[in-house]
């Protein structure tokens, strides 16, 4: 262990303590708009902006790892805090996405939503800090600690209209999975520690357990830490809690705390454990490519934008697994250049979903504000009455279908490279079965480029579904910065992604112990070699407007550029209204004709003589009616069983009393 | 690696050609199209086992091949055809699960030939030994058609797939069978397909149907 | 970078350009012939974009500034695609840029973007296209994917000009997986440019249409270039074809004018029979029900798998 000087750790806990700071001065005028939001958040966003470079400073080329134990937490287990680099890399993703977050919430929270905004600012700054904890722990007790807060912050920040039922039933059921997933990690560690009983992670770095034991602990992190990433079957709490949220708490969620459980599952199984078992870089693989079809089928049929977008999280935590399962695999199969692929090609896609999943979180923010409609089916026409947020989600539309040249390109160009170096793994059936794997990610990608076109398509474009959206208002300027500034990364890093991999590299560097190749040239990537294959980002950005500039300016001086507007084709029917465009579901047929089997679908026709035919559908997940229902049912019968114990009489609790006390006499007498 | 010799590139073509005619079998709807299609995996076969047949000197397997030609490519088809003219059953009623789910099913099913043959290939001795892993294929996917399919004239093409596949595994592992043997059997499979005409006769006459769920309600209940 | 070879790849974009609309009067010419009707003249299709291009546009009241630029995004991604496929030279400077999987990211773009335009109008008509078109296309993109991960396993690589460089040079040998991959290939190739048996290019019934209904709206100078991105789409796919399974005639990398000449000739004559095999393909077939086309492209997808499958189970 070395204790080496720590330049930029004490900054960064200083700056982590002034979040809480800050969150606390929220309270001193907890009904006053103006200054909590407009003073407290953008100063937030500014202490992010600092976190992230800190993080950014941690892996420079020369950086080494620093840490320090704190005098805070039990009398022989101090909290032990470590900045490495792949604590660095989660925390240049905390702030650069936190910061976009912070300027957009100073510009959405409004007064009478049901918490004083003074409350919500100490829930959301708690929440960041206890992130940046989460991710600085070096022993067990700061984790689980920094864990539980990240926990219960989140859960009071998504239950912010309390005042709803459905939004405290998704509160109830997030806490519950999140809680059964802490337990889960919390094992985890138990076994991690291999009998020694010291919790640091130094220590279980240096233990070195049997396959089996090795093989439980990680079966119960990917369990726990998937409880909290929200892969399938624990995934069912998603879905519910980031709709109930508000849309900066979405999209801090959705954007940050699902990669936080990535974390920790990359501390665990690469850093504590020393993977040797083949297995376990496919069940995650497996699990990954499940969940990441899963997610994108069920966001395909969904009629409320944040529903969708919280489906469309869960295929892109589906994807970040499938690429550590990758590694693992790689990892375990001592091919060490593809496993650091394969993890590069995670770490970086899970810094292009926080940036992307947080602007679209806050485009529909924005949406939701303006016209105060969260149902696909009533929106429509937006572009013409919000031009700006129409622009910035256009682009976080373009990211996150993974079209180039933008930043969602680089990462799933990445692990499909990694997919092509499959067929090198030398076990029989392995070899045959994984290039399987590369076809349902390119089914997977493909799908979110459909669920993106719908998203965009119904919101923004076309002529609106209902006469109120007329009202709409533009976003305010706080709220335009937050947008921009993720929007502008998503252009930039996809423009340069040389600048993800060097980030990426001195993680996959301690981690597996290789890096990527660098390349001669500075404006591409080439990660295996030049003649496999190569990318440039902003050659491609600019070929691509150079062409379309020359074309525009050609045709225009050649020809002209005369318009005439009219009414559109309606090929003879007059009376056509904007209901008659498609509807969500009417866009998602497709998808619902192709899967059907994978939904659990109840339909309502109207029949030929109806005088007012109605039609309505539902889908709903199997897995709630066929695991979460049963198990409920049994926890039910299980504590009625038990609350007989709780008989309701004054002279059964005193026996109960009496009888431990002769118990306890027996015992130690 | 060097580059594989002509023949062996041949073999190969071939047998990936019976590959794409068996799952083309598993998506095909029309009866007529079936036996088209099992035709040319009969003249498909018969030239893969002249071809082995001229390079590893085989007398054997030319008979072998001159017996799949007769019988293969124009008797059982022709018979076939015919049955299918006098029945009238010219469209297969839609299969019990739907035609992506069955290709799927097919996928896994060469996924699970192949890895099973790649130990057995090791241990062969012909030249063939690496097409057995596709011999494996076509009988799986030769019976899951079977399973799959309601027509009974699809049923049966399906049984006399599953025979060519076992024949081309023979031929690709031990260079034929016995002459007795292969004689047997051909014999047993040009009698097995009269004996079926004249079960579906009575099929139709006692159902106005081809379709076997009928079968069903023989069952005492 | 070498000068000759940067000139050498403006020119073979150029000529993709220019080769692009005559490719579609050829296979217009072909299908006339086949259905025995007499054929439009060989050079029709520059004459309706010269007369497209000096229309005024007549645009719906509330289109955006979306449903404007998308017809130049479109030219504009099809010719950057241009540049990547190997048509007649063999070492294109611009292959750092992008390789296969660039390219189907290339293509989901145009896609995505016309899809949206369609969206854009908002009538029954552009959603009913864009819904349409995103389905097919979810279902073909994996499918040429996995075509390129066939063409990788053989070659080693996933830049074009290098599949081409190492398939075209001898030995001569035939590959099982890429005969699958393929058929795999002229299905995707039949369902992404619009062909029967996916899509009828010369309906005029709305409720048939899948490309025709997303460019419904667009007029003069947009509908020019949208139709002759189209065109370059059709000419891309089959110069993609011709680089996989038919690689040789291209000019390498120290190629005298001769060679170029050549090449360009060898890529007329591929053009030439490739044009008259997709007339013979679309007259023999007819147009498939809408719900048969998912089937149809998950077989070209599995068979794509397949190929990979029986690669790795022969070797070859």
């Amino acid at each position: 262990m070395n204790i080496g000087p720590t330049p930029s750790l004490v900054p960064l806990l200083a700056l982590i303590t002034g979040w809480m700071g800050l969150g606390v001065a929220g309270l001193v005028r907890p009904h006053s708009v103006g200054v909590v939001a407009r003073l407290i958040f953008p100063l937030g966003a500014v202490v992010a902006l600092a976190v992230g470079l800190i993080g950014l400073g941690a892996l420079l080329p020369g950086a080494r790892p620093q840490v320090l134990v704190l005098p805070l937490g039990l009398p022989d287990l101090p909290f032990h805090v470590r900045l490495d680099p792949l604590a660095g890399f989660f925390l240049l993703l905390l702030g650069a996405a936190g910061a976009g977050i912070s300027f957009f919430a100073a510009g959405y929270f409004r007064a009478g939503q049901g918490t004083a905004p003074g409350l919500l600012c100490l829930q959301y700054h708690v929440f960041l800090a206890s992130m940046a904890m989460v991710v600085l722990a070096d022993d067990a007790y700061l984790f689980m600690v920094a864990w539980e807060t990240m926990a219960l912050s989140s859960y009071f920040l998504v239950t912010t209209q309390h005042r709803i039922p459905e939004i405290r039933r998704a509160g109830f059921l997030y806490l519950l999975i999140a809680h059964v997933g802490a337990i889960g990690i919390l094992l985890s560690f138990g076994v991690l520690q291999g009998g020694s009983w010291q919790f640091t992670f130094d220590a279980m770095r240096g233990q070195s357990l049997g396959p089996a034991r090795a093989s439980i602990a990680f079966l119960l992190a990917l369990g726990g830490f998937g409880a909290k990433a929200g892969l399938v079957p624990m995934h069912v709490w998603l879905p519910e809690a980031h709709p109930a949220a508000p849309s900066p708490v979405s999209a801090l969620m959705s954007g940050v705390m699902l990669k936080t459980a990535v974390y920790g599952f990359l501390r665990v199984t690469l850093d504590l454990l020393h993977t040797d078992q083949w297995w376990w870089g496919g069940v995650a693989l497996g699990i990954g490519l499940g969940t990441a079809l899963f997610g994108a089928v069920f966001a395909a049929v969904q009629t409320d934008m944040k529903r969708l977008l919280a489906y469309s999280s869960i295929e892109n935590v589906g994807l970040i697994f499938t690429a550590l399962g990758l590694a693992l695999l790689f990892h375990s199969f001592g091919l060490q250049l593809f496993a650091a692929l394969a993890l590069s090609a995670a770490l970086i896609h899970a810094l292009n979903h926080a940036l992307f999943k947080s602007l679209l979180f806050l485009a529909t923010g924005s949406v939701l504000h303006a016209t105060g409609e969260r149902n696909l089916g009533k929106l429509g026409g937006l572009i013409r009455r919000m031009p700006w947020v129409a622009a910035m989600a256009l682009v976080g539309t373009l990211a996150i279908a993974g079209l180039p040249p933008l930043n969602g390109f680089v990462s799933e160009w990445l692990l499909l490279q990694a997919f092509l170096s499959t067929p090198r793994i030398p076990k029989a059936f392995v070899n045959m079965l994984i290039p399987l794997g590369a076809a349902a990610l390119a089914l997977t990608v493909a799908l979110a480029g459909y669920v993106m076109v719908k998203f965009y398509g119904v919101i923004f474009l076309g002529q609106p579904r209902e006469p109120a959206l007329a009202k709409a208002h533009p976003a305010g300027w706080l709220e335009r910065i937050g947008l921009t500034w993720l929007a502008l990364l998503c252009v930039v890093l996809g423009a340069f992604p040389r600048l993800l991999l060097d980030a990426a590299a001195p993680v996959t560097g301690t981690l597996v112990g290789a890096t990527v190749h660098r390349g001669r040239a500075t404006w591409a990537i080439a990660p295996i070699a030049p003649e496999q294959a190569s990318y440039s980002g902003l050659l491609f950005l600019a070929g691509i407007l150079g062409v379309v500039g020359f074309t525009f300016l050609a045709v225009r001086r050649i020809y002209h550029g005369r318009v005439r507007r009219t009414a559109p084709w309606d090929c003879g029917y007059p009376w056509q209204t904007p209901r008659m465009q498609d509807t969500a579901e009417g866009f998602g047929q497709p998808i619902r004709h192709i899967f059907g089997s994978a939904f659990r679908i109840e339909r309502e026709l109207p029949s030929p003589w109806d005088t007012s035919p109605r039609y309505r559908i539902q889908i709903e997940d199997r897995l709630w009616r066929a695991l979460y229902l049963p198990l409920g049912r049994a926890v039910q019968r299980l504590a009625d069983l038990v609350a007989v114990v709780q008989g309701g009489r004054l002279s059964v609790y005193l026996l109960y009393a009496f009888l431990t006390l002769i118990a306890l006499l027996v015992f130690v007498l | 690696m060097p580059a594989p010799t002509l023949t062996a590139q041949l073999l190969n073509g071939f047998a990936a050609g019976l590959l794409l005619i068996s799952f083309s079998m598993l998506s095909q709807r029309r009866t007529r199209g079936l036996i088209e299609l099992f035709a040319w995996q009969g003249a498909i076969l018969f030239a893969s086992t002249s071809l082995v047949a001229y390079s590893a000197g085989l007398r054997h397997l030319w008979y072998s091949a001159a017996l799949t030609l007769i019988l293969k490519v124009f008797l059982l088809p022709l018979i076939l055809l015919r049955l299918v003219q006098r029945l009238q059953a010219q469209w297969d009623t839609e299969p019990l699960i739907n035609i992506p789910t069955t290709m799927l099913l097919g996928v896994g099913l060469v996924i699970f030939a192949f890895g099973l043959a790649q130990p057995i290939s090791a241990l062969a001795t012909t030249i063939t030994r690496n097409t057995l892993g596709i011999a494996l294929a076509i009988i799986l996917l030769a019976f899951l058609m079977m399973i799959t399919r309601r027509n009974a004239v699809s049923q049966v093409v399906g049984f006399l797939s599953m025979e060519n596949g076992l024949f081309f595994a023979a031929t690709s592992a031990t260079y034929g069978m016995p002459m007795v043997v292969e004689l047997g059997v051909a014999l047993d499979v040009l009698v097995g397909v009269l004996v079926l005409g004249i079960f579906f006769f009575q099929i139709r006459e006692q159902f106005d149907s081809l379709d076997l769920q009928n079968l069903e309600s023989l069952k005492e209940d | 970078m070498n000068p000759f070879a940067v000139a050498r790849q403006v020119g073979a974009v150029l000529l993709s350009i220019a080769l692009a609309p005559l490719f579609m009067g050829w296979v217009a010419q072909c299908r006339a012939w086949l259905q025995n009707r007499s054929a439009p003249p060989l050079f029709l299709p520059f004459r309706m974009l010269r007369k497209l291009f000096w229309k005024d546009a007549v645009l719906a009241e509330h289109a955006s500034a979306l449903f404007r630029s998308t017809p130049y995004v479109l030219f504009g991604t099809m010719v950057l695609a241009a540049a990547i496929i190997p048509s007649v030279v063999l070492d294109l400077p611009f292959v750092l840029v992008a390789d296969a999987i660039a390219l189907v990211g290339l293509f989901a773009t145009a896609r995505v973007f016309i899809a949206l335009a369609a969206m854009d109008v908002g009538t029954a008509f552009g959603t009913m296209g864009a819904r349409r078109e995103m389905m097919i296309g979810f279902l073909a993109e994996p499918a040429l994917l996995m075509v390129f991960f066939n063409a990788f396993l053989i070659s080693g690589s996933t830049a074009l000009p290098s599949i081409a460089g190492r398939l075209a040079a001898p030995p001569f040998v035939v590959y099982p997986s890429l005969a699958f991959a393929g058929v795999a290939f002229v299905m995707v190739l039949l369902a992404e440019n619009a062909r029967i048996p996916i899509d009828n290019p010369a309906t005029h019934l709305e409720l048939t249409m899948i490309h025709e209904a997303m460019v419904l709206e667009y007029s003069a100078r947009h509908l020019a270039l949208v139709e002759w991105a189209s065109g370059l789409k059709l000419f891309n796919y089959a110069c993609i074809g011709f680089a996989l399974f038919v690689p040789w005639g291209l000019a390498s990398q120290h190629a005298r004018p001769g060679t170029l000449v050549l090449a360009v000739l060898a890529l007329l004559l591929k053009l030439a029979v490739a044009g008259a095999a997709l007339a013979l393909v679309e007259t023999v077939s007819a147009k498939l029900r809408i719900f048969r086309a998912p089937e149809f492209l998950a077989m070209a997808f599995l068979l794509a798998v397949l190929g990979l499958l029986v690669h790795l189970l022969l070797g070859a």
